[in-house]
């Protein structure tokens, strides 16, 4: 269970701070797919990149399993954020390695060894998001369906028990579309994983998710469980997402 | 003037050799240490500035203010302010071996400069995503971060060789020996112009080779 509270993200600027979140709390009970839908500049990056902690929050709480984790750093951040994989929506793959050591990245040592059945470990992996035959190709001879797929096969590596996705398909075509978000479904459904997932697009929340929050102007003004919130949206920013409202209404 | 080309071989050949070699050896070790030590400066620069994984705003302007300063002193000067230094480290000031501290002094802070141009330029998201699993620094930088700037620091490298090697031209002004110094002893004060022109003609060669084969080592190992 990862559970958010109060959690308040303040960016200094020249002309005072920014406000990108505003006392957001939310539960995300485990094995769910939880969406965070909002239009540019909501907030929804920013609140899971506070997550892993890519963001040091302003204040307020994350507690995942009954740990703070606003309050780790040194290796005990590098474990939790070891459980705690990442997809990109820019792939976030290393260009100079190849899909297979890509994948088996997180799993070497310190000095870049890999244990013993890594290799096997990333093949199986590569299998499973069906690029068995690519284990060879480096990142640039690659689709970008293809790519995010490396990166989901790289998220797996570390059997984590959450995956938190910023913009995963925000880069794809429909067809790769439709293939990764079926990939995250049957991934979330085999193995439990608990899945944070941002979006734009309340397409990916009707395929996917099971909840859902809105986040509008960094706070969060509508939630509940997906089908709900489709057939009996309250907020003006969430039918207009849904497009059953007017943006300037 | 010399009758031929077989009487200029003749008499030249021996120091002509014993030049290049004396300019190879000059180039690459210092350039060699110099990247032992600039590579360190330069990860800890990127590192340390706005962009990097841990910025540290007073540190990191401490440390470019000293690496300018270093990289503003003329290099003849930087030569001449060594030498008790010099002397100290490698017992003479002069040769091949004397002047390899200050070319490594000279080269240093341009190799930090060239090695954090190119670990900015790998992107911000790639960075993430191996922080985003936890990878500890020693491994963010040797696993990730140096490799995939290699090719970008290949091509730094033919730059930083080429100009190691006009310096070397100027420490053999105060006797290193080396090709620049032929240049300068047999072409400027003697007059001997072929000889000048042979070894201009050599370290054009010499600049040729260094940029082809870096440039063509960097399009091997890149897998963009």
């Amino acid at each position: 269970m990862i559970s958010i509270q109060n959690l308040t993200k303040v960016y200094d600027g020249a002309s005072g701070g920014t406000h990108a979140l505003r006392d957001v709390s939310l539960e995300i009970p485990d094995g769910d797919i939880f969406g965070i839908i909002g239009i540019s500049g909501a907030g929804k990056s920013t609140l899971v990149r506070c997550v892993n902690l890519l963001e040091q929050p302003t204040s307020g709480h994350i507690v995942v399993d009954g740990t703070d984790v606003t309050t780790l750093s040194g290796a005990e951040l590098r474990a939790f954020r070891y459980r705690t994989a990442m997809i990109f929506q820019g792939f976030g793959l290393l260009a100079q390695k190849t899909a297979l050591e890509n994948v088996c990245f997180p799993l070497a040592t310190g000095i870049g060894r890999l244990p013993e059945g890594a290799r096997d470990k990333g093949l199986e992996l590569l299998g499973r998001v069906g690029l068995a035959d690519k284990a060879d190709s480096y990142p640039a001879q690659l689709s970008g369906g293809q790519k995010q797929r490396v990166a989901i096969a790289r998220a797996l590596a570390c059997d984590p028990t959450t995956i938190l996705c910023d913009e995963a398909t925000s880069a794809l075509d429909p067809a790769s579309t439709e293939q990764v978000l079926d990939l995250l479904a049957k991934i979330n459904q085999e193995t439990g994983v608990t899945m944070l997932v941002i979006t734009h697009s309340m397409d990916v929340v009707r395929r996917i998710c099971k909840h859902v929050a809105v986040l509008v102007g960094g706070e969060v003004v509508e939630r509940g469980a997906t089908q709900e919130i489709f057939q009996n949206p309250q907020h003006k920013v969430t039918k207009a997402l849904l497009g059953k409202g007017d943006w300037n209404a | 003037m010399l009758s031929g080309w077989g009487d200029f071989v003749a008499e030249y050949s021996g120091l002509l050799t014993t030049g290049m070699l004396d300019t190879l050896a000059m180039l690459f070790v210092s350039t060699g240490i110099a990247y032992v030590f600039g590579t360190v400066l330069g990860v800890v620069l990127y590192l340390t500035s706005p962009i990097g994984l841990k910025p540290h705003r007073v540190f990191n302007g401490i440390l470019g203010w000293i690496i300018n300063m270093a990289r503003s002193i003329p290099f003849i000067i930087l030569l001449v302010a060594l030498m008790p230094t010099t002397r100290a480290l490698v017992h003479t000031t002069t040769g091949v071996v004397g002047v390899t501290p200050p070319l490594v002094a000279s080269a240093t802070p341009f190799v930090a400069r060239m090695i954090e141009q190119s670990l900015a330029e790998v992107p911000r998201d790639t960075l993430e995503s191996v922080v985003s699993f936890g990878a500890s620094m020693p491994r963010i930088v040797l696993g990730a971060l140096l490799p995939e700037a290699l090719p970008s620091i290949v091509r730094g490298i033919s730059i930083t060789l080429i100009s190691v090697l006009g310096y070397t031209a100027i420490a053999g002004a105060v006797g290193a020996g080396g090709l620049g110094d032929i240049a300068i002893r047999y072409g400027y004060y003697r007059y001997e112009d072929e000889v000048m022109v042979v070894t201009v003609v050599l370290l054009v060669v010499l600049v040729q080779i260094i940029q082809t084969v870096c440039d063509l080592i960097a399009k091997r190992i890149d897998h963009r």
